[in-house]
């Protein structure tokens, strides 16, 4: 279905994208800003992410119990993610409320107060957010994998950060963060739903515009440098189940190669999901689930695309079986990355992983939340072209590229195999 | 293009009682390109003799392993290349299925789901690779302090009765399973009496409904063994604390609770919005004030109630530092006190009505949405004018409802007071 999208950027740099969508008598509010973990030296890492926590604890115009309790009772949904490129808020709301959104977003754009007494309670959820994640193996691994595939680029650390930075930020590191990322000129508001363009606009530019612009935020230019050699790592931990990640480098979302890779981790490892609200399909028949799981090397295999503005990471998840070793499976994986390396892909395979694209963005377009969303998110690594584009360029990759990106990308030297070793009631971690 | 600013009701959802039993729902959404399956059977853990508990899991998870028509290659391949998905589950009284695809493989769908349902193979390869994935995630569970938390909870409060048993079963009861008894479960509690089915997305109701018959409207099973009753739950004399040890965690986790109302007993929809202001509202209520907001103990705390078509659950779950859980229970204990005896404000009541009436439409907004709210209506018997009623039955409810309701399923001194870590 065509519906009318507008984009425009305030006089105050704020870009502003609108999409009228009328299936539904809803509207869903995004404000995207450019910041994240990327952001952050060491010392104060999570620093973007309790940031965004700090966004809910209020301004003097919306203190904070009554910041989401006047969402909840116009019957909205509200909530924020921060991630490693960027941090965004999200509205959905009965579309004649709309407005409440609008004006908190831009209230809390530069008036949040960050009191000491609930940066310091703040503190505490967030050293208890970590410790939830450190109760999953997958969380240690990836977090020991990640460190080490970046030592130099700010990709290396997680993105609620490491507990001594937790221990340490203070209330002006948070709040000097917020005033150099939080300005006009440094975000992507994205409107999508049940309105009419030119009074949604209106209404924007009498709430944002008004928001002066500032300096560009200074960004850390630290790239990664090319790995030389493979490095495998080991985390032991609770439990008596193993897990083997293996990851390769993977160029960002908006290099051309991004498309051919995407088609072969469909066919490798079934679609990733980009998508945050309507979930994926399995994998069942994806040639990793043939080769490792039907045959009993692990019960289960995922592989993860993200897309991201610098070179990131494509992160094969094994669960091993528990009859079998993690070298064994990890053998099996090789021999099955080698004939993708070594084979053509077929013609059938492409047009599969084009139908099963285009299948999850339809699932996706059902929700408002979830247009809204892909309005922002693909300006956050490209520009939102590249979502209305992406199954056209999907289409146009051959079985060439697929090959020529296969042996671009997954060379062994270039990769970090981390294994989760349990230690099954055996000492303890 | 329409819009859907009417929620469902009698005029616009289709629904037929096939002649072996099937009940189809269907409503259509041409704005969706795409089409969602779901419903439920009679064949859920309510069958699962002791020893063999997880057998009825077990046995729908086998359904997509091969029929006698196609392998489980066969499937998954017919399945994943038109981006389509179908899976089955299974719960303490019902078992069910959730597919989805775009609207032009919906007869693939509806075709896969009766190979699944009257003609699974189980072939005894496929079924220990699966056998062997069951136990793996019964490890990973016996690791998880949320999940093994839940499972000491469920065994205190409902000991004795059926709801005290995990549905996936111990891995000892796993490893006792033989094809034979998958074979003999399906043959006895699978068929087409209690199967509902709802279908929404881009199909007309009347095609939606012709397909299912063609596909299912055949099925018979005369050995479809009736649903035993439900035992008496033997109510709670005293609080009962235990503490399930995982070494090497860093954060433990905590749930407080006793038994709450049926989903149709009178005091369901008051519980339901007693609990919203108590653990839910904003960031979630009461509990989520106390613990998260003013004492910064947990990322997560709040409450929620469980109601089903048996005896329900009220519990305040929180996810806290092991040196914290006392601390936090003495909290959730005192909002617990707090509640039972001095319900709910005028204000509270308001913000939450105002909550649950505006937040529908978002919860109706995908067809997953909507085929859940469609089986919810069927399930409970709440009558295709539900959502049309809903604003009344939300509005009518008072403070004083809500703190009668919360005096008669909330007691503080008899309580379970469960909790898993290091």
């Amino acid at each position: 279905m065509t519906d009318t999208l507008t984009q425009t950027t305030l006089s105050n740099g704020l870009k502003v994208l609108l999409k009228e969508v009328h299936t539904a008598p809803i509207i869903s509010s995004w404000l995207w800003y450019r910041v994240g973990s990327r952001d952050e030296i060491q010392g104060r890492t999570g620093v973007s992410h309790w940031v965004e926590h700090m966004q809910f604890k209020g301004t003097e115009q919306f203190p904070a119990n009554l910041l989401d309790k006047a969402i909840s009772r116009e019957g909205g949904t509200w909530n924020a993610f921060t991630y490693m490129d960027w941090t965004a808020y999200f509205e959905t709301m009965p579309a004649d409320k709309i407005d409440l959104a609008l004006r908190l977003e831009a209230d809390r754009m530069q008036n949040s107060r960050f009191l000491p007494e609930e940066v310091a309670s703040e503190r505490t959820v967030i050293i208890s957010e970590r410790e939830g994640s450190e109760n999953e193996p997958l969380f240690l691994l990836g977090e020991a994998v990640q460190q080490t595939a970046f030592r130099i680029h700010p990709y290396h650390h997680e993105v609620i950060g490491d507990m001594a930075d937790l221990r340490s930020i203070t209330r002006d590191d948070l709040y000097n963060h917020y005033r150099m990322f939080y300005v006009p000129n440094n975000a992507v508001m994205a409107v999508a739903g049940d309105f009419d363009t030119p009074s949604m606009l209106g209404r924007i530019r009498e709430l944002f515009e008004r928001i002066p612009a500032a300096g560009d935020p200074a960004r850390l230019a630290r790239p990664e440098p090319i790995q030389q050699g493979e490095v495998r790592l080991s985390v032991e931990g609770p439990g008596s189940t193993s897990y083997v990640q293996v990851c390769y480098r993977f160029p960002p979302a908006s290099h051309p190669d991004f498309f051919p890779l995407a088609v072969l981790d469909s066919l490798l490892a079934g679609p990733s999901n980009l998508n945050m609200f309507s979930g994926g399909i399995s994998n069942k028949t994806s040639r990793l689930y043939r080769a490792l799981v039907d045959k009993e090397y692990v019960v289960s295999v995922h592989g993860g695309a993200q897309a991201t503005i610098d070179p990131f990471m494509y992160t094969l998840t094994m669960t091993i079986h528990p009859r079998r070793k993690p070298e064994e499976a990890l053998a099996a994986l090789d021999k099955e990355i080698q004939r993708v390396k070594e084979e053509k892909v077929t013609k059938e395979e492409i047009t599969r992983a084009i139908k099963q694209a285009r299948a999850l963005f339809a699932y996706g377009s059902e929700n408002i939340t979830n247009q809204g969303f892909w309005l922002g998110y693909a300006e956050m690594f490209s520009e939102y072209s590249w979502f209305e584009t992406y199954l056209e360029r999907l289409s146009a990759v051959t079985v060439k590229d697929v090959q020529r990106v296969a042996n671009a990308y997954f060379q062994p030297q270039r990769r970090v195999v981390g294994t989760y070793i349990p230690l099954d009631g055996k000492g303890s971690s | 293009m329409n819009k859907v600013t009417s929620l469902p009701g009698p005029d616009d959802i289709y629904r037929e009682v096939l002649p072996n039993g099937i009940t189809v729902l269907s409503r259509s959404n041409f704005n969706s390109p795409s089409v969602v399956v779901t419903g439920f059977f009679e064949a859920g853990a309510l069958f699962d003799p002791d020893e063999k508990l997880g057998l009825g899991e077990y046995t729908s998870l086998s359904l997509m392993r091969g029929t006698r028509n196609r392998t489980f290659d066969e499937i998954y391949n017919a399945l994943e290349s038109v981006g389509a998905g179908l899976g089955f589950n299974t719960g303490v009284h019902k078992s069910g299925f959730h597919g989805r695809s775009l609207a032009e493989d919906l007869p693939l769908l509806l075709t896969l789901l009766c190979e699944a349902l009257t003609m699974p193979a189980f072939p005894r390869a496929e079924l220990e690779k699966l056998r062997a994935q069951l136990l793996t995630g019964l490890a990973i569970r016996a690791e998880d302090t949320a999940d093994m938390a839940s499972m000491v909870f469920d065994n205190i409060l409902f000991k004795g009765h059926p709801y005290s048993r995990p549905e996936d079963g111990f891995p000892e009861t796993i490893a006792k399973i033989r094809r034979d008894d998958l074979v003999k479960f399906h043959r006895e509690h699978y068929g087409p009496r209690g199967m509902v089915i709802a279908i929404v997305g881009g199909v007309k109701p009347e095609n939606a409904v012709k397909q299912v018959k063609r596909a299912l409207g055949g099925w018979q099973n005369k050995n479809q063994k009736e649903t035993p009753a439900l035992p008496a739950l033997k109510p709670l004399k005293r609080t009962v604390s235990k503490h399930h040890r995982i070494a090497g965690k860093s954060q433990s986790d905590l749930i407080i609770g006793t038994n709450g109302p049926m989903r149709r007993d009178p005091e369901f929809m008051s519980a339901s919005i007693g609990n919203n202001i108590l653990g839910q509202f904003g960031m979630m209520g009461r509990i989520g004030d106390v613990v998260r907001e003013k004492s910064g103990l947990a990322y997560y705390a709040y409450s929620s109630i469980s109601a089903g078509l048996g005896p329900g659950s009220w519990e305040v779950s929180a996810g806290v530092n092991p040196q914290n859980v006392k601390k936090a229970s003495g909290l959730i204990l005192e909002e617990l006190k707090r509640f039972v005896q001095e319900g709910v404000m005028a204000d509270e009541l308001a913000d939450t009505k105002a909550n649950f009436i505006g937040r529908l439409p978002l919860s109706l907004e995908s067809n997953g949405g909507v085929a859940n709210a469609l089986l919810n209506i069927e399930r409970h018997q709440l009558g295709l004018d539900y959502y049309h009623r809903y604003q009344g039955l939300v509005q009518e409810v008072t403070a004083e409802d809500v703190l009668a309701t919360a005096r008669k399923f909330i007691d503080p001194d008899k309580l379970v007071i469960a909790s898993a870590g290091p």
